[in-house]
């Protein structure tokens, strides 16, 4: 039995239930939910280094076997960004200990929060597409309750428009599954890429792959992005950065686990698509990241170039461009909350959001310009950080696959980023000191804390890739040969 | 009888991006009602309408109906009706601090 | 303006009863023929909007005083619960057992853990359920 691959579900869900009963009880909320994130991170690594052992592991619920019940599938990929997500939301947590006020803290805002990881962790380690639908929409109520609590004019009418259009691409991802249904008769992904590598991807499988593609593209903001940058930029920081952090990231998933794993029968179609995409993503979103005033503007901005980044991978397909991706996908986690905590604190400090009017910081906090200045490095992709290698080895898939448009734009839109922070780094940090000594506000221990963490975690993660690198490249090897999934699911051998 | 309810599905979709395409709020709620219909039931004829018996252990029929769909549906409705109800919720608040159920005038950020 | 609702009051003295009755009957109808925990407790949860709707919410309270977002929470407990009991025991997350006892006055029974899975399911409906319509309601 290998119930543990559960645990990163079951932990956050009854820590969170349990969380309800305890609302007068903040300190206790508080100290519970870390616990629970901690607990989901350690036995996240425990299970990424039992499958480097057992390989690609998998927990049929209730005993029923596949391809008739409901099951958890964990293979590197998987599990790695499960260990990311447990990680970064712990320090997003802390932030928000000193942060969030009171007010939401009495609205169940630990609870919703933990609903969330659980609805992300699931996605990631599910194997049925429907269940993949359940826990997508668990991940989304919650970040529907937590994009309105407190109920700001701005808020409620930013998540308005992000509610609606989630509800809708719900639904679309819905009909997805009916035709996949009728079509081939089963929902289970590993049953259903063993029976469509039958059957061949027909002209029919493919119209619902793309599908699938609108789909997923909508929850990652793969150049349907449009209702992106606003409601990033409504929510207070925590809540932003848990946002800019992790739910895309899902949808991203998505995209990788059905298109390397069920639809890749047909990449002069589907992956080319994918790669067009990619690249409007990275002009489009390019020009937002350079075009606004607004930090948050500027930041959510950066959120949707990343995704068309990480989409070059998968649009070229080549086994060390989906290495990159993993292992960009990885480092975007760490570095978005970074750098969405920084910009929150920034504002925070400074009441004001617009670049013009905030100058000369770096003389009043040094530490948080130089961790600003950190996370600019690491995301333009400078060595020896995090941002280096991902960016690399997408580049040389780039080349392999001879997609030398995708590689132009992917590394043009990286000096676009570094241009847009540098942007922000310039105008805020440095120039005439506005704040006086008497007027600072102070910074509190509380938010610096995650932002150094974050910031030792893109060293970490830079210095350190030798170490992380054998789960990528298990990772990147399950994603390129399907039978290895298929195989541990299906049990072909027995 | 399949290609019957195909038609209403059709017929479904068309009033609910009718009602999608439409500038209030409220309107737009039902219209993601009636598509989360249309689709349940896009689901049903996909799963085959009615071919066996009930699926149950103990029932002496030949062969058994599908018993996949239904249980799918089952759990989309239960979702639809979360997530209608709390998009309601959230427009009667948003109306109520905005003060207008348009979508024209409920731009959350100014773009500059 | 006061508006008579004598009639719909006193019916509905009657009439929550029978909804509460089909509720249950529903509920244990469960997991072998059509009904079990979702249906029973939107019927059940019926019968308390109801009661909201005939009585004003302040009354009804003051019979009733329970935190509706506490059921549900509790059902959701008792859903995952049961799931993790399986664990406890060595077998996959949310095994099901039942097992078969002669009680004494209802002869050969069936007690099945998946019946305490359907109450947590019932439990969180009707905490839901009650909850949004309260939630809407309090601050027209």
């Amino acid at each position: 039995m290998n119930n543990i691959i559960a645990m990163p579900v079951v932990i956050p869900l009854l820590v969170s239930i349990i969380l309800v009963f305890l609302r007068p009880f903040i300190k206790v909320q508080r100290v519970l939910s870390l616990i629970a994130l901690v607990a989901t991170a350690i036995v996240s690594i425990y299970i990424l280094n039992s499958i480097q052992m057992n390989g690609v592991l998998r927990l049929d619920f209730g005993g029923w076997k596949p391809p008739y019940g409901i099951l958890f599938v964990a293979d590197s990929f998987s599990v790695l960004l499960v260990l990311t997500t447990a990680i970064v939301s712990s320090i997003i947590l802390i932030y928000a200990f000193s942060s969030i006020g009171r007010r939401y803290e009495n609205m169940f805002f630990y609870p919703f929060v933990l609903l969330l990881i659980a609805g992300v962790n699931g996605s990631f380690l599910t194997g049925d597409l429907f269940n993949l639908f359940v826990f997508f929409e668990v991940m989304l109520l919650a970040s529907y309750v937590l994009i309105t609590l407190g109920g700001k004019k701005v808020q409620l009418m930013e998540s308005i428009k992000y509610v609606a259009i989630n509800v809708l691409s719900s639904w679309f991802f819905l009909l997805g599954i009916a035709y996949l249904y009728g079509t081939v008769g089963t929902l289970n992904m590993a049953h259903l890429s063993a029976r469509i590598a039958e059957v061949g991807q027909g002209p029919l499988l493919t119209i619902i792959s793309i599908i699938f593609l609108i789909v997923f593209s909508l929850k990652s903001g793969l150049l349907l992005y449009f209702w992106l940058p606003g409601s990033y930029s409504a929510p207070p920081t925590a809540i932003a950065a848990l946002f800019g952090a992790l739910l895309t990231k899902v949808g991203i998933y998505a995209l990788f686990r059905t298109f390397t794993l069920i639809f890749y029968h047909e990449p002069s179609i589907t992956h080319t698509l994918i790669g067009v995409m990619a690249a409007i993503t990275l002009v489009g979103g390019s020009i937002g990241a350079i075009a606004y005033q607004d930090i948050r503007q500027i930041v959510s901005y950066n959120v949707v170039i990343t995704i068309g980044f990480i989409l070059v991978g998968l649009a070229v397909s080549t086994s060390i461009g989906i290495q990159g991706s993993v292992f960009y996908l990885v480092h975007d986690i760490i570095i978005k909350a970074s750098l969405f905590l920084l910009a929150g604190t920034m504002i925070y400090l400074t009441g004001k959001t617009s670049i013009e009017e905030m100058s000369g910081l770096i003389r009043n906090y040094p530490l948080l310009g130089w961790l600003f200045f950190l996370t600019m490095l690491a995301l333009a992709g400078i060595p020896p950080l995090s941002g280096f290698l991902g960016k690399l080895y997408i580049g040389q898939g780039a080349v392999e696959a001879g997609s030398y448009i995708l590689l132009a734009l992917a590394f043009l839109s990286g000096i676009l980023v570094l241009y847009s922070l540098l942007r922000i780094f310039m105008n805020t940090f440095w120039g005439e000191t506005i704040i006086s000594e008497e007027d600072e506000i102070p910074l509190r221990k509380g938010l610096l804390l995650p932002c150094v963490l974050l910031g030792m975690m893109t060293i970490a993660l830079g210095v350190g890739a030798e170490g992380i690198l054998v789960y990528v490249e298990d990772a990147a090897y399950t994603l390129m040969n399907p039978e290895v999934y298929i195989d541990a699911v299906l049990e072909k051998g027995k | 009888m399949e290609t019957l309810i195909t038609i209403l599905v059709g017929v479904l979709v068309a009033v609910a991006v009718y009602l999608l395409l439409s500038r209030s709020v409220i309107r737009i709620i039902l219209g993601s009602a009636v598509l989360s219909h249309a689709i349940h039931l896009l689901l049903m004829v996909m799963g085959g309408l009615k071919k066996g018996g009930v699926p149950l252990i103990g029932e002496e029929t030949e062969n058994f109906a599908d018993a996949l769909p239904q249980a799918l549906i089952l759990t989309a409705i239960v979702i639809s009706f979360a997530v209608t109800a709390f998009l309601l919720v959230l427009a009667y608040r948003t109306y109520q601090e905005a003060g207008s159920d348009d979508l024209q005038e409920l731009r959350g950020f100014k773009n500059e | 303006m006061k508006i008579n609702d004598v009639i719909l009051q006193t019916i509905t003295k009657v009439v929550v009863f029978i909804i509460l009755t089909f509720g249950v009957e529903l509920f244990f109808a469960g997991h072998n023929s059509p009904g079990g925990g979702f249906i029973g407790g939107l019927v059940l949860s019926s019968a308390f909007v109801l009661l909201f709707l005939v009585h004003d919410i302040e009354t009804v309270q003051q019979g009733i005083p329970v935190d509706f977002k506490k059921v549900a929470a509790t059902g959701v407990l008792f859903a995952v619960g049961t799931g993790v009991f399986a664990v406890l025991f060595g077998s996959a997350f949310l095994t099901q057992t039942f097992l078969t006892v002669n009680l004494p006055v209802y002869g050969e029974t069936e007690l099945a853990t998946v019946l305490l899975f359907e109450l947590g399911v019932a439990l969180t409906v009707v905490g839901t359920v009650v909850t949004i319509i309260l939630s809407i309601s309090e601050d027209v």
